[in-house]
């Protein structure tokens, strides 16, 4: 692609990042600044950091790639994001404010006073932190090398150090600006070229998302096939395809249909039905489980509502994010509806998540508009990859900092931060095959199966003890984390058990719940002896001046 | 529903429901209060001045008075959150099940657009931030009822 405004774009976005990281490190002077911005944010800020921080490369990018190429189904990643904050409002957020944790390894001794505990709940933050990281830097290197033809690893390691340096010299103050800003760039980034796209798709004559033909190439196009793949045209002519081979496609022709992907018109616009394959519906709760559940266990989330002065600010900022986070997910069907009309050839190459960046230039044509949208998204995706991953890495350097070096000093903070951030970017390098939103799905999981039940037994329940949360979360925890390693690095699976280990979070939450409730029940002389204390403390508003 | 969040709180209804506690008091329940001076015996001042102190004392030293309030409260928030995520689940988690059932409703269209795509690609947010702000009150007004019922100046 020949856009000569997509790298000033992307570099402009790194440097105000940087920029509004040095304002901020004029003021971070203490510890206690780096760590939690010393409670000084006031809550619009803040929700719009938390905001910032939480729309990554998987909200950006893969929700329009994945809804291009499945269609209804897969509405419910935007809608499931959303409502994990709900969850956390309901279930989580002025408690765990009132707890005065200021990390999940934090919430473990205070409610439950168990320093093994601590160290098993370091682990699993540690664990779903890269998890969560590597597929950023991976959509960074995948976005640059289609917007900008540089190599993969330049965007993942070009992404990687930016994102250390800055949490590493900034702290989180100098992050809560930079994250805020970054969300307003990210929906400006969607919804300034969707209003461009929407009127085109007027000025088009509304040509029709599912054509009872079939969608169709508007323009002449040259396909270059990325995956191997079995294309069916609608002829009847099928066709092996290998990685390098070039289709010719005239204006009109129809797209072939690819196998593995949903292009069946029916298939894309109607919900999976009854009795045809009930392995459908179970995806379908078993990933609505997952992210309604999992967005409280995520390390970067929690972290956030320290920085509000008191339970009833941490309830309302949380309900400002829920409002945000919608707005912004309104956004991204736009693209994947439109993309089925405008950038069909994503569904021959399988490069589904790059229809965000490609969409404006394809629909709108090559003039310095369409350009000059191209180079926004660009920057918007650039915007998304780095806040979560200075989100991340904030809060994994932050418990590597206290629970592994046991240092609190500014420096332990800022080796810790190389540490976390080194190695994601090395796992980042060597495994480019795996699927972006696939793999935050399954962070989601390994989140919803292990810290929500600690969180919320915790929180509501005041008969859990140490030995049962353990339990809990090792078994739950450890089956979803099973469940990633055998869908990342196993054999292909087919039938049930591709289902069960690709959405665990059916089965791995209530397995999760269900242990650490029998477990507490059954060691129940553990008990913590100040539970009555710490439930007014976790409950009791701060008026009452306890 | 205020009806009912406001009998969660156990005692409030039962105790303080014929005289709300005055707002007006609530600023400086510390200070001893010159008007009921009367109330005011031996045994009250030596434990700090006001009842509202006392009852904030046995809160803090768990007494089994303290420890049913807080019950209270904690049962009342969590009934709450409960009820409107039970709202959540069926409203939202109904959606696919209610559509593998009923094929039919998925091709019905609204202003063009097929109604699977406008509940969950633009409805579902609406009402998800709907039931937020919904908790965010009522939570607030559960706390309130629980610091009404710590301060309030007299039984």
């Amino acid at each position: 692609m020949g856009n000569g405004y997509v790298v000033p774009a992307i570099v402009a976005v790194t440097l105000v990042t940087v920029g509004i990281g040095f304002y901020g490190l004029r003021l971070a002077r203490t510890t206690s600044d780096f760590l939690v911005a010393s409670r000084a944010v006031s809550p619009t800020w803040n929700a719009a950091a938390i905001g910032g921080e939480y729309l990554s490369a998987a909200s950006f990018l893969g929700v329009a790639g994945l809804i291009l190429k499945y269609g209804v189904d897969v509405l419910w990643y935007p809608v499931g994001f959303a409502a994990g904050y709900l969850a956390l409002l309901l279930f989580v957020a002025a408690p765990l404010r009132r707890s005065g944790a200021f990390t999940l390894p934090d919430f473990c001794e205070v409610r439950l006073g168990s320093r093994r505990l601590r160290k098993l709940a370091t682990v699993f933050v540690i664990f779903i932190g890269w998890l969560y990281l590597v597929p950023q830097l991976q959509g960074a290197g995948l976005t640059l090398s289609t917007v900008a033809g540089s190599a993969y690893p330049v965007g993942a390691l070009l992404v990687a150090a930016v994102v250390t340096v800055n949490v590493a010299l900034g702290g989180m103050r100098a992050i809560t600006f930079v994250q805020a800003f970054q969300y307003w760039l990210k929906l400006t980034a969607l919804a300034v070229p969707a209003i461009f796209l929407a009127l085109q798709w007027q000025a088009d004559a509304r040509p029709a998302v599912t054509p009872p033909d079939g969608p169709a190439f508007r323009a002449a196009t040259t396909v270059v096939v990325e995956h191997r793949a079995t294309l069916t045209f609608p002829d009847g002519d099928v066709r092996q395809v290998r990685p390098g081979d070039r289709l010719d496609f005239a204006a009109g022709d129809p797209v072939p249909e690819v196998s593995g992907t949903a292009i069946d018109a029916t298939d894309w616009l109607l919900p999976a039905a009854a009795g045809e394959d009930d392995r459908g519906l179970f995806r379908t709760y078993s990933l609505i489980l997952a992210t309604f559940l999992g967005t409280m266990g995520l390390p970067h989330v929690l972290v956030r509502f320290y920085t509000n002065p008191d339970g009833a600010a941490a309830r309302r900022t949380t309900l400002v994010v829920l409002a945000l986070v919608g707005l912004f997910y309104l956004l991204p069907t736009i693209y994947g509806v439109l993309g089925r009309i405008y950038t069909p050839q994503l569904l021959v190459t399988g490069h589904t998540d790059a229809v965000v960046v490609l969409l404006p230039e394809a629909a709108l044509g090559g003039g310095t508009a369409a350009r000059l949208l191209a180079a926004l998204v660009a920057a918007g995706a650039f915007a998304a990859f780095l806040s979560t991953s200075s989100g991340l890495l904030t809060s994994v350097a932050g418990v590597i900092s206290t629970d592994v070096l046991g240092r609190g000093s500014v420096r332990g903070f800022q080796l810790a931060t190389v540490i976390a951030g080194g190695v994601p970017a090395v796992l980042a390098l060597n495994v480019s095959g795996l699927d972006v939103s696939e793999v935050v799905g399954l962070a989601f999981a390994v989140a919803a199966s292990s810290f929500c039940p600690l969180l919320v037994l915790g929180i509501w329940w005041r008969g859990l003890t140490d030995l049962g949360a353990a339990a809990g979360v090792l078994v739950g925890g450890g089956a979803a984390i099973g469940a990633v390693l055998v869908t990342v690095l196993g054999p292909p699976l087919t039938g049930w058990p591709a289902t069960l280990t690709a959405q665990p979070a059916a089965w791995t939450v209530p397995l999760a719940f269900s242990v650490m409730v029998t477990v507490s029940m059954a060691t129940r002389r553990r008990l913590p002896r100040g539970v009555g204390t710490t439930m007014l403390r976790l409950h009791a508003p701060e008026t009452l001046r306890l | 529903m205020t009806e009912a969040d406001e009998r969660d709180v156990p005692g409030r209804t039962a105790e303080s429901a014929p005289v709300p506690a005055p707002r007006a008091a609530d600023p400086a329940p510390r200070a001893a209060q010159p008007r009921r001076r009367a109330r005011i015996v031996l045994a009250e001042v030596s434990r700090s001045g006001s009842r509202a102190d006392r009852t904030r004392s046995e809160l803090a030293q768990q007494t089994r008075v303290g420890e049913a309030l807080v019950r209270g409260l904690v049962r009342a928030q969590l009934a709450l959150a409960l009820r409107l995520s039970l709202l959540v689940l069926v409203g939202l988690g109904g959606l696919p099940w209610l559509f593998a059932i009923a094929p039919a409703l998925g091709r019905t269209t609204v202003l063009g657009v097929n109604l699977p795509w406008l509940l969950l690609g633009v409805a579902a947010f609406p009402f998800l931030i709907a039931v937020g702000w919904a908790y965010v009150r009522l939570a607030e007004r559960n706390e309130q009822d629980f610091t009404d019922l710590v301060q309030r100046p007299e039984r």
